[in-house]
């Protein structure tokens, strides 16, 4: 088996756009059997070779080799073809259609693909469910599902974990593990070291548009990995424990009392201080996804209340909320950004909003203002003309900084750090502390359990659209919110 | 060539100005002497309307809308200042004539941005209803007479040390269009709006405003762009702009304007015009049946549009 030719080799492999060299020696090797973990921080070129590789986008330079023959990937549908099949963080579906519609298009075996889901844990799928009302994490599910029907040769996975709930990512990775069984191979992206640890073989790490290296996964690869990928050694940010937070007093900024919208938000209750960071923990689909909304302006609650400053708000547009203070960063960036206006348009943008504020624009402040964004926030510029063309983690900086520049009294922040690489990881929550300590409050969900003792003063819990845990950070440990956020609070404070 | 492409994104009317400049070559080598001063002055004078026009077709598309009304819109306050002037003078003709121009435009703005009616749809319609009311305005006024005031037909034909006098109205207009997409915030939010309405709307902006303000915005360039072209033409008529319908929105396309919104501008769409314009003349001085020339028109648009998006393309 060793002397057969690789599945995938890809190498050299370069591209540019306009003056931004995006890569310029990127590799890749894939053999049968093989899981191989692709990383590197944002803008390092990931997504660029990932598309190259898959067809969406052509090569200035280098070679793809698919088992041993040079060939030129021109569209996703030859990748296809060759044995190559992605799963992109974004759902490929259509979401007027029910899912055997969505097969169908794709020329999926229903059979097949029921089969898979029940693997995934999925048993007795219904295919003739709407997509527009599945959660996003069912959606990625079909996503791999109908990918693994194809039966792919080469399966790739970017960040296929990020924003599953923990029961989901067992499966998915149980699923990658046969894939490699059965003589299949897997090119496996994710931020995640744990799930790299778990499934993979070697990992593959970008920098600069250049392959660094190769590292097997073993003991101590993390380190190795992390050294590679950030050229320089990161320090784990500061806890909880160290931060010892004094119990919140005093009117609250924002106080929800009983709220309740659309079913999956039954009743939910808290109060957010100024200067506070509170968590927010629950499994996909628990009602966060509404609560948020409906702090937002962008959803109207069925009952309940919201206070700012101790006077009861209603909240007809996210206008109005913004006018009360709070400022909405949402889980997915593409609902936030004008894809193809520059960075400079996106982080100004809620300064023109009102309709005051449609006259002459003084570019000078504006300027300056932006400037110091860019700066504070660590933007990099180098594709400043497009937001689209940023790396995903520039991109999550863009959506937020825009509410530093604004100005705003409470940050509500909806899974900021999905999908984005560890050194912005770490650039986002001393950003979220400098803001408490300013006197701001921040609404912090989290898909990612330890990201609360970093970043978070209190946290809360929800389980079936009610809160069924509160804690200080300090004591919320990984155990224990996963306990709380399955609804097992026997022995709940 | 990466560099020549790069320069090509970033100044997407660079490949426009060779073309215009490359069709007024070909004129030049169809029919030698036909480019003088004279006939620089009356490109530019049938140019302007077209590109006022062309404007409502462009404000509109950068928020992902269209504006199917504006040539009858123009055509109505021509029609209607015409027959206004024997009662109310130059003047007051002028200005009630653009009363029904922003009224089409608010209706406009009210489907859109209230009633979340396609754009498409909702212009088409108070077009025709704004046909129907125009043919029941002049049955009624048919006895009246009509007149075009001195000051339109100055502005609309005359010509000052060779300068059309129209630039007087359009030089001052496109610049404060020019200004206006990118320097202020309402030209921002048809860009964000454009490119996405969801985001606009989280960002705090109220889309309905944005839409009111727009179509009605839209509707009065329309009136005003109709008062100059029947300075122009001279004779009102129930169909006056009709024709400038259809290659106003082409002028935008081959400007670079994204029928899909957030992307393009008013620049490429000055230069669209021209092009159209001079291509008009090529095509009437080809001497082929009118057939011929409209299939020859349409297929030249189509190509053009396909290259210029090619040649800008970011992939």
């Amino acid at each position: 088996m060793t002397n057969e030719a690789p599945l995938l080799d890809a190498s050299g492999v370069e591209k540019r756009f306009g003056a931004v060299v995006a890569l310029k020696a990127a590799a890749l090797t894939i053999r049968r059997g093989e899981i191989v973990a692709l990383m590197g921080a944002n803008g390092a070129g990931k997504s660029t070779f990932v598309k190259i590789l898959t067809g969406a986008l052509r090569a200035d330079g280098g070679h793809v080799k698919i088992r041993g023959t040079e060939r030129t990937v021109g569209s996703p549908a030859e990748a296809r073809k060759s044995g190559l099949v992605p799963v992109y963080q974004e759902p490929s579906l259509i979401p007027d259609l029910d899912v055997a519609d969505n097969l169908r298009l794709g020329g999926t075996d229903p059979a097949k693909f029921t089969a898979w889901m029940a693997e995934l844990g999925f048993e007795r799928f219904d295919l003739t469910a709407m997509i527009r009302e599945l959660p996003l994490a069912t959606l990625r599910i079909i996503d791999l599902a109908r990918a693994l029907a194809s039966e792919p040769d080469v399966l790739l996975l970017d960040e296929m974990t990020a924003a599953l709930p923990t029961d989901l990512v067992e499966a998915v990775l149980k699923v990658v593990k046969q894939q490699a069984e059965a003589g299949r191979s897997v090119i496996y992206i994710s931020h995640r070291f744990a799930e790299i640890a778990a499934v993979c073989h070697r990992a593959v790490v970008l920098r600069d548009g250049l392959t660094q290296g190769e590292v097997p996964i073993e003991d101590g690869a993390e380190e190795r990995i992390v050294e590679m990928m950030l050229g320089e050694a990161i320090k784990p940010g500061e806890t909880a424990a160290q931060r010892a937070a004094p119990p919140p007093q005093g009117t609250p900024r924002a106080a929800v009392k009983n709220l309740g919208a659309t079913g999956k938000l039954s009743d939910v209750s808290f109060a957010l201080h100024p200067g506070e960071v509170l968590g927010v923990v629950a499994l996909e689909g628990q009602g966060q996804d509404e609560l948020f909304e409906v702090l937002a302006g962008a959803r109207k609650p069925d009952r309940g209340s919201i206070e700012v400053e101790g006077t009861p708000r209603r909240f007809t547009h996210p206008a109005d909320a913004i006018a009360a203070g709070l400022s909405f960063v949402p889980g997915n960036r593409a609902d936030a950004l004008a894809m193809q206006q520059s960075v400079r348009d996106n982080l100004a943008l809620p300064f023109s909003a009102r309709a005051r504020a449609w006259g002459p624009i003084n570019m000078r402040r504006e300027g300056e203002v932006v400037a110091n964004t860019i700066d504070r926030l660590q933007i990099d510029t180098r594709a400043q003309g497009e937001v689209g063309r940023l790396s995903g983690g520039n991109q999550q900086k863009v959506t937020i900084g825009r509410w530093l520049a604004h100005g705003c009294d409470t940050l509500l922040l909806f899974d900021p750090t999905r999908g984005i690489d560890v050194r912005t990881k770490r650039q986002i929550y001393p950003l979220v502390r400098e803001l408490a300590a300013s006197g701001a409050s921040v609404l912090f969900y989290s898909s990612e359990l330890e990201e609360i003792q970093m970043a978070c003063d209190r946290c809360i819990v929800i389980f079936n659209g009610r809160v069924v845990d509160t804690m200080p950070a300090a004591e919320a440990d990984e155990p224990r919110l996963m306990r709380a956020a399955y609804g097992l609070t026997g022995d709940a404070a | 060539m990466t560099r020549a492409k790069a320069l090509l994104r970033d100044y997407p009317i660079i490949p426009l100005l060779i073309l215009l400049a490359l069709l007024v070559g070909t004129l030049e080598i169809m029919r030698p002497g036909i480019v003088g001063e004279r006939w620089i002055a009356n490109t530019v004078k049938f140019a302007i309307p077209l590109a006022m026009l062309a404007a409502c077709q462009t404000l509109t598309m950068l928020t992902g809308g269209i504006d199917l009304s504006a040539a009858i819109v123009a055509t109505i306050s021509s029609f209607v200042m015409a027959t206004l002037v024997p009662f109310y003078g130059a003047t007051g003709a002028i200005l009630l004539s653009l009363l029904p121009a922003v009224a089409i435009g608010l209706l406009n703005g009210i489907g859109v941005g209230l009633f979340r009616v396609h754009p498409l749809i909702i212009t088409l319609g108070t077009g025709l209803i704004g046909t129907g009311c125009l043919q029941v305005y002049q049955s009624t006024v048919i006895a009246t007479g009509s007149e075009v005031p001195e000051a339109l037909a100055w502005l609309g034909t005359g010509r000052t040390w060779g300068f059309p006098n129209a630039l007087v109205l359009f030089v001052p207009f496109a610049a404060l269009i020019l200004y206006a997409q990118r320097r202020t915030g309402f030209g921002r939010l048809l860009f964000a709006m454009g490119d996405n309405e969801g985001a606009a709307r989280l960002a705090g902006v109220r889309g309905w405003q944005v839409h009111l303000a727009l179509y009605a915005l839209s509707g009065l360039i329309a009136g005003i762009a109709g008062l100059l072209y029947v300075g122009l033409i001279k004779a009102p008529s129930l169909s006056l702009a009709v024709p400038l319908m259809l290659p106003s929105v082409a002028a935008a396309v081959i400007g670079g304007t994204s029928i899909f919104g957030g992307r393009g501008g008013y620049a490429g769409t000055i230069v669209g015009a021209l092009i159209l314009t001079v291509l008009g003349t090529m095509l009437t001085l080809l001497q082929m049946p009118e057939g011929v020339r409209r299939i020859l028109f349409g297929g030249i648009i189509l190509g053009v549009a396909a290259i210029h998006l090619r040649l800008t393309d970011t992939r």
